[in-house]
C-alpha cells in the first residue's frame, strides 16, 4: 500500500464544506470564535472561491423577505413553503430562517454583489420572493468574506481534502477522516463540534443525458450526497428522504426557467398550443387543499405538463417570443425606444443564462435561437436531492430556541447527534432556501455551534482504533487495483473490482428504473422499491470491491458511496409514505392518492451504526398558531 | 469535450507544480501532463473526464493565457458555436458566437467593490451577546430595530 502519512488537525469547531452554508456558518462563527477565544477550521473538497453549486454564478437571489420595506412578512413566508411543499414543512425552521435572510442579502451587496435596483434606488423583483442580481462572482464574493473572516479569527481552510465520514464517541460527532487529492495524506479532524453543510446529491439518477452530457446535470454533479451520508453514518435522524426535487427547466442544457416565468411573464404550451396550467387546471381539484391555493405547488405546476407529455402532447415550449414581443409591444409607436427595450431584453435574457447556466447560452448559439424570434423546448429533468431549494431532504435538526415547538432538543440546527450542526442542503424539511437562506442558516448554525462549545465542549474523545480502520477501508480500493489490476490486459476490466464509474453507472440503472427515475417517468410502486431494495442489496455487497488508480478516483469511488446511502434512504422512505403527495416529483402507481388523514407528516429515518438496521418514523407536523 | 485546453497556448502556468485550472476547477477535473507522459503534451494541461465537466467555465475564466475554451456537450449541442468570456476586476465580456455566423456581445458587472476588500461584517456594527437571538450584525444588517420574533 502507498505510504499514507496520517496527518491530525485540532480544532474547536470543524465546518465541513466551502459552499454557502458553510461559508454563512464560517462568517458568523468566526465573530463569535474570535470574541471566546475558540478555533475554526473549515475543510473544502474544491477551492472556496468557485466550490459548490454557485460555482457558475447566479442570475437571481430566490429569498429576499424585504422585511425592511414591509413588503411582506417572516409569516407569509412560512405560509408559501407550506403550501409549495404539500404541508410537509418544518415551520419553525423556515421562520427562523426567513427572519435572518435579509441581513445575508444586506451583506452580500455590502461585499460587491450588484443587485439591480430600478429608478427609485429599490431593489427589482423578479418575483415577490425573487431579486434579479448581476451574479457571475457571487460566490468568490461571499467565499471572500468567509476566508477573510476566518483570518481575521486565526482559522485554517483545508482546500482539496475530501471527507469521507465522522468520526463519532457514542452519539457524540468528535471530528471527521477524509483524505487529500493532491498528496497521499489521510486526514484527521478531531473537534469540539462539527458543522456540515457540503452540499445536496446528484447524479444519483441516471440523467437524460448519458454520454458527455452526463455532466450537465441541473445541480453540480461534484455535489455528491456528502452531508446525507455524515449525518446518516453519524446516526442522526433524517427527514424528508423521499422528496427529491424534479426541475422544469430548458431541455437538456437546464437553464432557469425563473426570470422567464415570472420576470417575462412567459406561457408555456404544449406541443399543440394548449397552456397546460388552464387546460390541465381541473387537475388541481384532486390535491386540495395545495392544488387550489395560489402560488401552485412547484410539483403540481411540473405534473401538469407531465400529463400533456404522456398523452403524447411533448415537446412543450416556453413562449419567449411571445413574452419579449409582449413587453416591447409597449414601445411600438417609437422605434427608438422600441430598438433601445428590445436590446435590454435581449442582454437580460442572456445575462440569466451567462451568469448561471452558460451551457443553455451555447445550446441557444448552436441552434441559432434568438429568444426573441423562436421558442424553446423546456423538459423535466432527472431528479436531484436539493434540501435548500424545491426538495426538503436533509438532516432532523433542532429548531430557534424562542419558538415553543416539539422539535427542540439541543441548539439551534443541532441534528439528534450531539455537537452534529447541519445547514443548507444538509438540513432537512426547510425548503425554499436557496443561496441566501442556506448562507443564512449557515450563521445560525455557525454561532449556535460556536455556543454548544462554550457551554457543553468537551476535549473530543477520538478512538484511534476507530481511525485505523477507517484509515484502512477508506485507502484499501488502491491496494485493490495495484494488487489485482495486471492480470487482464485491459485493467479497466477485472472480474476482481468494479471501477467508480462503472458502480455510479449501475446505481443510477437501479435508481432509475425501479426508483422512478426518467425512464419511469417518475412512476414507481411498493413491488418496484423493494425490487430496487434488493439490487442495492447486492450492490451494496459489491460496494467494497470498487478499486481506484489514483486519488481522483479514490474520490470519485467514495462519492459512490455517498450517493448509495443516499439513494437507499430514498428508496426506503418513499416504501414507507404510503401515498403520493408530491405526484410532479415522484408518483406511487400503487397508491397514487395524496392521504391528508394518514399520511400529513414528516417520514423520518434513521440508520443505527451499532445494529446496521433501519428505522422509519412519522413525526407530527407543527403549524404555527395564527399562521 | 465540454472544456479543453489548446494546445498551443497553453504553458502548463509556466512550470509551476499546479496550473491555475487545477487550482479551480470545483469538480478536480483539470491535469497538469509535466512529462507529457499521459500523452497530451509536455506541460499542457487537459480535461481528464469530460463526462463529468459541468461546463462551469471556471477554468476558461482564470487561465491567464486564454489557453482554454468550451466545446458544447456532444450529446445534443450542434458545432459551430461558442460563449468566450474575459473576466476583468469587476466585469465579465462575454463573445457569442451563433452557428450561422453572427456575434453578439455582452457586458456584465461582476462586483462593485475592489477585489480581497470583502468585510465579513458589511460596516455593521457587531454584538457579543452570544445568548441574543440577534446573529452577529443584527438588527443592523436586517435593517431592521429589532429580529422579528413569533407573535
Amino acid at each position: 500500500m502507498a505510504n499514507f502519512e496520517t496527518v491530525e488537525v485540532n480544532t474547536d469547531l470543524l465546518i465541513i464544506g466551502g459552499g454557502f452554508s458553510a461559508c454563512g456558518a464560517a462568517t458568523e462563527a468566526a465573530h463569535w470564535a474570535k470574541k471566546n477565544g475558540l478555533k475554526i477550521a473549515l475543510v473544502d473538497k474544491a477551492a472556496m472561491d468557485r466550490s459548490g453549486a454557485v460555482a457558475m454564478g447566479l442570475s437571481a437571489i430566490n429569498q429576499y423577505v424585504g422585511l425592511k420595506d414591509g413588503e411582506n412578512t417572516v409569516e407569509d413566508y412560512v405560509r408559501y413553503v407550506r403550501q409549495d411543499l404539500m404541508g410537509i414543512s418544518r415551520e419553525d425552521l423556515v421562520y427562523n430562517i426567513a427572519r435572518h435572510v435579509d441581513s445575508s442579502v444586506h451583506l452580500f451587496e455590502k461585499w460587491g454583489l450588484n443587485i439591480w435596483l430600478d429608478e427609485d434606488g429599490k431593489y427589482v423583483h423578479e418575483g415577490r420572493w425573487q431579486l434579479m442580481i448581476n451574479g457571475e462572482s457571487y460566490k468568490i464574493l461571499i467565499a471572500e468574506a468567509a476566508k477573510n473572516a476566518l483570518a481575521e479569527a486565526g482559522g485554517e481552510i483545508y482546500e482539496r481534502i475530501f471527507i469521507v465520514g465522522p468520526l463519532m464517541d457514542g452519539n457524540k460527532c468528535v471530528g471527521a477522516v477524509g483524505f487529500s487529492i493532491r498528496e497521499n495524506q489521510f486526514y484527521v479532524f478531531k473537534a469540539k463540534a462539527v458543522f456540515i453543510g457540503a452540499g445536496g446529491a446528484v447524479h444519483v439518477f441516471r440523467p437524460r443525458s448519458v454520454g458527455e452530457g452526463f455532466g450537465r446535470s441541473w445541480y453540480p454533479p461534484f455535489n455528491s450526497g456528502t452531508s446525507a451520508y455524515f449525518t446518516l453514518q453519524a446516526g442522526a435522524e433524517m427527514t424528508c428522504q423521499e422528496v427529491r426535487f424534479i426541475p422544469v427547466r430548458f431541455k437538456d442544457g437546464y437553464g432557469p426557467v425563473g426570470a422567464w416565468f415570472l420576470l417575462f411573464k412567459a406561457r408555456a404550451i404544449s406541443a399543440e398550443g394548449g397552456e397546460y396550467m388552464v387546460v390541465r387546471k381541473e387537475e388541481l381539484n384532486n390535491w386540495a387543499p395545495y392544488g387550489l391555493a395560489k402560488p401552485i405547488p412547484a410539483n403540481l405546476r411540473n405534473y401538469l405538463g407531465m400529463l400533456d407529455i404522456d398523452s403524447g402532447l411533448g415537446p412543450l415550449y416556453m413562449e419567449t417570443d411571445e413574452a419579449i414581443q409582449k413587453i416591447a409591444s409597449e414601445f411600438k409607436d417609437d422605434p427608438k425606444a422600441f430598438k433601445k427595450k428590445m436590446k435590454e431584453l435581449e442582454s437580460e435574457a442572456w445575462e440569466d443564462f451567462l451568469d448561471m447556466t452558460i451551457s443553455q447560452a451555447i445550446l441557444w448559439a448552436s441552434m441559432n435561437v434568438k429568444p426573441e424570434e423562436k421558442h424553446s423546448e423546456i423538459a423535466a429533468c432527472e431528479p436531484y436531492f436539493i434540501g435548500s431549494h424545491s426538495g426538503a431532504s436533509g438532516a432532523w435538526v433542532s429548531g430557534p430556541e424562542d419558538m415553543d415547538t416539539p422539535y427542540k432538543w439541543g441548539y439551534a440546527n443541532m441534528t439528534t447527534a450531539d455537537g452534529l450542526f447541519a445547514a443548507g442542503d444538509a438540513s432537512g424539511a426547510s425548503s425554499h432556501k436557496f443561496s441566501s437562506g442556506s448562507h443564512a442558516e449557515g450563521r445560525i448554525a455557525g454561532k449556535a455551534a460556536i455556543k454548544y462549545i462554550i457551554e457543553k465542549g468537551t476535549e473530543p474523545n477520538v478512538d484511534a482504533a476507530q481511525v485505523e480502520k477507517l484509515k484502512t477501508e477508506i485507502l484499501a480500493p488502491l491496494d485493490l487495483y495495484e494488487t489485482h489490476k495486471g492480470e487482464t490486459t485491459d485493467p479497466e476490466i477485472n472480474v476482481n473490482y468494479i471501477m467508480p464509474r462503472q458502480f455510479l453507472h449501475r446505481l443510477q440503472k437501479i435508481m432509475d428504473e425501479y426508483a422512478g427515475g426518467v425512464t419511469a417517468a417518475f412512476k414507481t410502486s411498493k413491488a418496484l422499491l423493494e425490487r430496487g431494495l434488493e439490487l442495492m442489496g447486492l450492490l451494496k455487497e459489491d460496494s467494497d470491491k470498487q478499486a481506484a488508480g489514483d486519488l481522483h478516483d479514490l474520490m470519485r469511488l467514495w462519492e459512490n458511496t455517498q450517493r448509495m446511502w443516499i439513494a437507499e434512504s430514498h428508496i426506503r422512505t418513499m416504501l414507507f409514505r404510503e401515498e403520493t403527495r408530491w405526484p410532479g416529483y415522484y408518483f406511487r402507481a400503487d397508491t397514487p392518492k395524496m392521504d391528508e388523514d394518514n399520511w400529513k407528516c414528516f417520514a423520518n429515518c434513521r440508520w443505527d451504526p451499532n445494529t446496521g438496521e433501519w428505522e422509519m418514523m412519522k413525526k407530527d407536523i407543527w403549524t404555527m398558531p395564527g399562521v | 469535450m465540454p472544456s479543453y485546453v489548446i494546445t498551443e497556448k497553453c504553458d502548463g502556468c509556466k512550470g509551476q507544480d499546479r496550473t491555475a485550472c487545477m487550482y479551480i476547477c470545483p469538480n478536480d477535473l483539470m491535469v497538469l501532463d509535466m512529462d507529457g507522459s499521459a500523452g497530451y503534451g509536455e506541460m499542457k494541461a487537459y480535461n481528464r473526464d469530460p463526462q463529468m465537466c459541468w461546463e462551469c467555465m471556471c477554468c476558461v475564466k482564470l487561465c491567464p493565457q486564454q489557453a482554454m475554451d468550451v466545446r458544447g456537450y456532444a450529446d445534443f449541442v450542434p458545432l459551430g458555436a461558442s460563449a468566450t468570456p474575459l473576466r476583468g476586476t469587476e466585469d465579465i465580456m462575454w463573445t457569442v458566437k451563433f452557428r450561422e455566423g453572427s456575434v453578439k456581445r455582452f457586458k456584465f458587472t461582476t462586483r462593485t467593490t475592489p477585489e480581497g476588500s470583502a468585510d465579513p461584517l458589511g460596516g455593521f456594527s457587531a454584538h457579543d451577546d452570544i445568548n441574543n437571538q440577534a446573529l452577529a450584525t443584527e438588527p443592523a444588517s436586517l435593517g431592521l430595530d429589532a429580529v422579528t420574533t413569533p407573535n
